[in-house]
């Protein structure tokens, strides 16, 4: 099976620091899989290679089956290509109704002339109303989004990332901040979404990665440590020592 | 209609309805066509405060929608105000040339009229010859192309370098400065080819309309001015009603989501810095012959800063706060130093308004940004939000301490 996302051989370093040294990462088309590794570990550092917010020293990023590089892609233009990210930081367009925030989201051309003539039909919202019924803010959808809660606005964001049809889900912490019914109601959507696209999961929450189930890959000192089930990993003396021994 | 922008933003109707009473009301009351209450210099007043409402909607969608403070917006007004007075100045005194020469006894060549014109415009910088900026100034048609087309070029270019290099914030606020000073200084020269600090004058003298009284040339102005802010109004509103005004607001709130969301950020704003520079253009082509004359201390850097104080002032983020803002703090200003205000005798000091309107202006610049955010347009928040939102407590419905207490 080839690869959806290739990374090799990346490196980058901040003022010396060096946040990823010599990573190598790949995932299948319709895989999901989790990232876990303490703080500093280049964990967010990795997803900001891959939109393309920063460029790498040294190494490819490899996507597609046509091995297009990302490195010579703008973030907008990696995001059509197929790559979606959520934040950390639950990024919503807070004055923004949750219809607006999801509509922007749905997968239409992006130029300024088409967007400034774009009406939405009805299937268009329709879809969208779909969407909000997804991750359960189907009676929030007129309301801004700004009023929302904390685990209500990690779904939303959530939901625009369904919208963009991604064919490579960046989810960073999507569980942090959420009650244990929220928690399982995410995952979830995680697992769903998997089944049609990539999905790299960034979590702190070892029971949360547990609950999806999937390879996990640890990271350290910018690079992988351990690759392999939660069980594999977890009885890892290496991982033990730097990660779960704390 | 249904459901259109019109219908779903209920502040359009309402302003294009008091737009058109304000018309109705001025009309019959100006001179040529009313009672005569309002005097022919405060039409030409209004007429230009109508324009600087016009180019307070474009600087609103560049700054309270985009996010882009661009401090140079004045420049593409006053490149406007130059296009159109290059051309009422040639044809004006193409007229008076014609006539004169028309008594000689050889009837004058094309060439000596041309050169005649050329120096009686240019005798004042010294020189006698038409520079090459002024090729098309004998066409009223290629002229108004110009007043669309130099200010949206200028816009174009200065933009694509700006934005491409991912210029934000306060950078890009210094650098839309210099633009418009560099472009100020440079008409000053007098081989700028734009009679250097003279600028252009005579220009409220409409060529071909020498017989009209001021009074009715100045009530058309107006009604063309009216025109020009409604149409501009109701483009701008179209502009933010669907998913691209969603888009400029999310670019203002967070640029680097709406990249990650796949949206070309760059050209986005580039699309809106360009549009606004052509509707300052526009303003400016309709100000300039209502203010009479032109000159290159209408780019300076102040100029654009006052246009940001009215639009927050007024209320960014709304398009009628912008114009509000505009209106109100233009016409007081004008009342200010125009002599009007009485002073106030402190018997040690007299304040002098004309002297200590711009105190006055920069302290409330200050308070309104500290103390109310959204400007005069807020106050109208504060009366729909009222009657939509009686209670900020639980849901309705749901169980209160007093009925839990029964």
């Amino acid at each position: 099976m080839t690869q959806l996302l290739e990374v090799d051989g990346v490196s980058v370093s901040f003022d010396g620091f060096k946040a990823i040294n010599n990573l190598s990462f790949s995932i299948g088309p319709a895989e999901l899989r989790a990232v876990i590794g303490p703080n500093g570990a280049g964990k967010t550092t990795f997803m900001d290679i891959v939109t393309g917010k920063t460029k790498p020293d040294s190494g490819s990023v490899l996507w597609g089956a046509r091995n297009r590089s990302l490195l010579k892609m703008s973030e907008s233009q990696i995001a059509r290509a197929g790559v979606g990210r959520k934040f950390q930081r639950p990024t919503v367009f807070e004055d923004q109704s949750v219809f607006a925030n999801l509509l922007m989201a749905l997968k239409k051309t992006r130029g300024p002339f088409s967007v400034l003539f774009y009406r939405p039909s009805s299937e268009d919202a329709d879809k969208v109303r779909e969407l909000a019924g997804q991750i359960g803010l189907a009676a929030q959808i007129d309301r801004l989004s700004g009023e929302l809660s904390h685990g209500q606005k990690q779904w939303l964001e959530i939901g625009m990332l369904l919208a963009q049809e991604p064919r490579l889900m960046l989810v960073d912490e999507p569980a942090a901040g959420m009650t244990p019914a929220e928690r399982e109601h995410t995952t979830d959507l995680l697992k769903r979404a998997a089944s049609s696209c990539a999905v790299v999961v960034v979590e702190h929450d070892m029971d949360f990665v547990r609950r999806l189930g999937c390879r996990v890959t640890v990271l350290h000192e910018g690079s992988v440590l351990a690759e392999g089930s939660i069980d594999h990993v977890t009885s890892d003396p290496q991982v033990i020592d730097v990660y779960l021994g704390r | 209609m249904g459901d259109t922008f019109l219908t779903r933003r209920r502040s359009t109707p309402i302003f294009l309805i008091c737009l058109a009473v304000l018309v109705l009301v001025v009309t019959l009351m100006s001179e040529p066509a009313g009672t005569g209450a309002i005097s022919t210099s405060f039409l030409k007043t209004l007429g230009k405060t109508l324009c600087l409402c016009l180019v307070a909607v474009a600087m609103d969608l560049v700054w309270g929608y985009t996010g882009i403070l661009s401090l140079g917006h004045m420049a593409f007004f006053g490149l406007g105000g130059y296009m159109i007075g290059m051309w009422l100045m040639y044809e004006r005194t193409r007229l008076i040339v014609a006539e004169s020469l028309a008594g000689a006894p050889i009837p004058p060549t094309d060439g000596e009229i041309v050169s005649a014109i050329a120096s009686q415009i240019f005798g004042v910088v010294g020189s006698s010859d038409f520079p090459l900026v002024w090729m098309f100034a004998h066409s009223l048609p290629l002229q108004l192309a110009l007043v669309v087309a130099v200010p949206g070029l200028l816009a174009l270019v200065f933009g694509w370098l700006a934005f491409r290099s991912r210029v934000t914030g306060v950078y890009l606020s210094i650098l839309t400065q210099a633009m418009t000073l560099a472009l100020s200084l440079y008409l000053f020269q007098n081989d700028s080819g734009l009679r250097g600090n003279n600028g252009l004058s005579g220009l409220q003298n409409i060529p071909g309309l020498s017989g009209l009284p001021q009074s009715v040339i100045s009530l058309w102005f107006f009604w063309g001015s009216a025109l020009a802010l409604a149409l501009g109004y109701i483009f701008a509103a179209w502009i933010v009603s669907g998913k691209f005004g969603s888009v400029i607001r999310g670019i203002r709130d967070d640029e680097a989501r709406v990249r990650f969301l796949g949206y070309p950020v760059e050209g986005f704003k580039l699309f809106v810095f360009t549009v606004t520079g052509i509707i300052a253009g526009i303003a400016g082509a309709l100000y300039y012959p209502q203010a009479g004359i032109i000159n290159p201390a209408e780019l300076a850097p102040i100029a654009s800063i006052y246009l940001a104080v009215w639009v927050a002032i007024g209320g960014r983020g709304r398009l009628y706060g912008a114009v509000i803002g505009a209106a109100f703090v233009s016409l007081v200003s004008t009342w200010f130093t125009g002599g009007q205000a009485p002073d106030i005798d402190l018997g040690v000091y007299t304040i002098q308004w004309v002297d200590w309107w711009l105190i006055l202006l920069g302290v409330s610049f200050v308070l309104v940004t500290i103390l109310a955010p959204q400007g005069i347009g807020g106050l109208f928040d504060l009366a729909t939000r009222r009657r939509r939102k009686t209670s900020t407590g639980p849901d309705a419905g749901s169980l209160r301490a007093p009925e839990a207490a029964e």
